[in-house]
C-alpha cells in the first residue's frame, strides 16, 4: 500500500525546520501582535482556538470514524480537572525542583508544569475513553449517542460530588499557565497529528470502517480495534483543550461540562462537515465568534444565531466542506474559471 | 482445502445453520444454492469470521479456524466478497482497491492492481470517480477486484450476479471462470443456480438451514427436484 498511495509524509529536516518556523511565528505573534490587540477580542482568540482542538478531536471520532459521540465535554473535563489538580497539588514541588518560586515561577518553569498536567490530564481522557468506547461502541448510531451522552453526564456528576476539586462549587484558584502561546502551540500540534492520521494507512482503514463496516471487516480491517482506537484519541485531545481552558481560565465549573456543551462541539464539527478537519477549523472559529459579532442586537441574538444554524444546515447539510478539505489552490482555480467566463 | 464440519449458528431464537457439513477441496469451484433465506449468506459470514458459530468447525488448510476474528481469518488467505455490492462510496476505486490490499506488506500489490485492471479494464478507465458513482455492474467488478487484491488462496463469493442485467450476469459468471483459472478456489453462493450449475464443479443445496443434496454439478442440475425447485421447472 505504501508504494501506491505516497504517504504525505515529509522528511525529518524538513519537518523539524517548518515546526521551527511555525515556533518563531507564534512566539513573534505573541511578543509583537498579541499586545496590541483587545484583551477582549485575544480572550475570544484563544476560546475559539481551544474549540478548534474539540472540534477536530471530535470530527476524529464522528466523522473519520463514523461514531456519533455525543459525550466530549466528559472528557474536555477530565482533562480539565486532572491537569488543574495536578498543577495544584504537585505544581509546586515540580517548580522547586526547576530552581522556580511558587509565586512567579517564569514562562518557562509554568510551561513545563502544563505540559505535564496537560500530557496527565489526556492520558486519564484517553483511558477513560478506552474504557467507556470498548463496551458501548457495540452500539450504533442513536444507541451510541445516548449512551456516549450518559457517560459524558456520569463524568460531570462524578466531578460535581467530588470536593477534593471544589464540587460544585467550582475548582477555583488554578494556576493560569496557559496563554496564547501554549494554546496555539498544542493546536497546531493536534492539527498536525490528526492531519497526519487521517491521512495515513490507519486513517484509509478508519474511513472504511466509517464508510461500510462489513466490508471493511470483510476486507481484514479490524473495526472494532480502529474505532475504540478513534475514541480515545479522540478522547485524548479532548483532554488537552480542558487542560488549556483550564490553566487559561484560572477556574473550572462543572456546569462548564454539561451535554449542552458536547451538542455545542457536535455542531461545529457537523456545521464544518463531518470528515473535515479543515471546516471543522473554519466552524469552530466561526461559532466562536459570531454569538460575539452578533452582541449589537442584544437579545435577538441568540435568535439570529440558531436562524444562522438552520438555514445553513438546509442549504448545505453535508457542512461547510461536506467530505472534503478546503484547498486554497482550488479557490484560486474556482476564481479563474469563473472570470475567464 | 475447506472442511466444515457441523456447523451451527443461531441469531438469538433463531437457528438459521443446523449443522451443515460441507469441504471444498483446493483447485475447484463449489456452489452453494438454495432460496431466498435458506441460510446462504449465513453460512459465508460464519466462514469469514464476520458472524460466530454457535456449534461447530471450520477448518482451512489443516487450520481450526472457527472463532478467529476475521482480520486473521483475511491474512490467511480466505476472503469474503460480500453479497449486494458493498463498495467504499465515498472513496475512489483506487482507494477501495488499495483498502482491498489493506493486510498486505509485500511489494507486489501495484503488480496484483494491474492484473484487476487486466481483468475489469473499465475500473481502469475510473481509477478516479469516485465508488458511489459507478453503475451496478462496475460495484460488483469493483467488489470483487477489491477482494482479488488480498490475494485470495480461497475465495467466498456471495451473490456476485445479485441486481444485475441479464447481459453483465454472464460477464460476472466469465470473470468467476476466470479467476479460477488463475489458480484460486471458490465457494460460490447463488440464487441463479442456472448458472452457478454451469460454473461449478460441486453443488450443495441448502433448504432452511440444512444440506438437502450435495453432487457433481452437472448431476445436480439434472435431479428432477433441483430442476422443479430451482431451475424453473424446465
Amino acid at each position: 500500500m505504501s508504494e501506491l498511495a505516497p504517504e504525505r509524509f515529509l522528511p525529518l529536516p524538513t519537518r523539524l525546520l517548518r515546526f521551527g518556523l511555525g515556533l518563531a511565528v507564534i512566539v513573534l505573534l505573541q511578543q509583537f501582535v498579541l499586545p496590541g490587540i483587545n484583551p477582549y477580542f485575544a480572550r475570544i482568540l484563544i476560546l475559539a482556538e481551544i474549540n478548534v482542538i474539540l472540534a477536530v478531536s471530535l470530527n476524529l471520532i464522528n466523522g473519520f470514524a463514523g461514531q456519533f459521540s455525543l459525550g466530549h465535554a466528559g472528557f474536555m473535563a477530565i482533562g480539565g480537572y486532572v491537569s488543574a489538580a495536578f498543577a495544584v497539588s504537585a505544581g509546586p514541588a515540580v517548580l522547586a525542583v526547576l530552581g522556580a518560586s511558587p509565586e512567579a515561577p517564569g514562562p518557562a518553569p509554568s510551561f513545563i508544569v502544563l505540559c505535564l498536567g496537560l500530557i496527565l490530564g489526556a492520558l486519564v481522557a484517553a483511558i477513560t475513553g478506552l474504557l467507556i468506547g470498548i463496551p458501548t461502541l457495540r452500539l450504533k448510531g442513536d444507541y451510541l449517542a445516548i449512551a456516549t451522552l450518559g457517560f459524558g453526564e456520569i463524568i460531570r456528576v462524578v466531578i460535581q460530588n467530588t470536593e477534593a476539586v471544589g464540587g460544585a462549587r467550582g475548582f477555583i484558584n488554578i494556576p493560569t499557565y496557559a496563554g496564547f502561546f501554549a494554546v496555539t502551540l498544542f493546536m497546531v500540534l493536534t492539527l498536525a497529528v490528526h492531519w497526519n492520521l487521517v491521512h495515513s494507512r490507519h486513517g484509509r482503514a478508519l474511513l472504511a470502517v466509517r464508510e461500510d463496516e462489513i466490508a471493511a471487516e470483510a476486507m481484514g480491517v479490524p473495526t472494532t480495534r480502529y474505532k475504540v482506537l478513534a475514541f480515545s484519541i479522540g478522547a485524548a485531545f479532548a483532554g488537552v483543550g480542558g487542560s488549556l481552558f483550564a490553566h487559561y481560565n484560572g477556574g473550572l465549573h462543572p456546569n462548564t461540562f454539561t451535554f449542552l456543551k458536547s451538542i455545542e462541539v457536535v455542531i461545529m464539527v457537523v456545521l464544518g462537515g463531518m470528515g473535515s478537519i479543515t471546516g471543522s477549523i473554519l466552524a469552530a472559529l466561526l461559532l466562536t465568534a459570531m454569538p460575539e459579532l452578533l452582541r449589537p442586537i442584544k437579545e435577538y441574538r441568540m435568535v439570529i444565531y440558531s436562524l444562522l444554524l438552520i438555514v445553513l444546515m438546509i442549504t448545505r447539510p453535508q457542512g461547510i466542506f461536506g467530505l472534503g478539505e478546503f484547498d486554497p489552490a482550488r479557490l484560486l482555480w474556482w476564481r479563474r474559471a469563473r472570470g475567464a467566463r | 482445502m475447506l472442511e466444515v464440519t457441523n456447523l451451527d449458528v443461531r441469531y438469538g431464537a433463531i437457528h438459521a445453520i443446523r449443522g451443515v457439513s460441507l469441504s471444498v477441496p483446493e483447485g475447484m469451484v463449489v456452489t452453494l444454492i438454495g432460496a431466498n433465506g435458506a441460510g446462504k449468506t449465513t453460512i459465508l459470514r460464519t466462514l469469514s469470521g464476520l458472524l460466530r458459530a454457535t456449534g461447530g468447525g471450520v477448518r482451512f488448510l489443516g487450520d481450526e479456524i472457527t472463532g478467529l476474528p476475521s482480520h486473521q481469518i483475511v491474512k490467511r488467505g480466505l476472503v469474503h466478497i460480500p453479497e449486494g455490492r458493498i463498495v467504499f462510496a465515498n472513496m475512489s476505486v483506487l482507494e477501495n482497491l488499495e483498502l482491498g490490499a489493506y493486510l498486505r506488506r509485500d511489494r507486489e500489490v501495484k503488480s496484483d492492481l494491474e492484473r484487476v485492471f487486466v481483468l475489469f479494464p473499465r475500473l481502469k478507465e475510473r481509477i478516479h470517480q469516485s465508488a458511489g458513482t459507478l453503475s451496478g455492474g462496475e460495484q460488483q467488478m469493483l467488489a470483487i477486484g477489491r477482494g482479488l487484491m488480498s490475494r485470495p488462496r480461497f475465495l467466498l463469493m456471495d451473490e456476485p450476479s445479485l441486481g444485475l442485467a441479464p447481459l453483465l450476469v454472464q460477464g460476472i459468471f466469465e470473470i468467476v471462470r476466470e479467476i479460477h483459472r488463475q489458480g484460486t478456489t471458490i465457494l460460490l453462493v447463488e440464487q441463479n443456480a442456472h448458472m452457478a450449475l454451469q460454473v461449478a464443479d460441486f453443488a450443495y443445496v441448502l433448504e432452511s438451514g440444512h444440506i438437502v443434496m450435495s453432487g457433481p454439478a452437472a448431476e445436480i442440475a439434472q435431479d428432477p427436484r433441483v430442476r422443479d425447485a430451482y431451475l424453473g421447472g424446465a
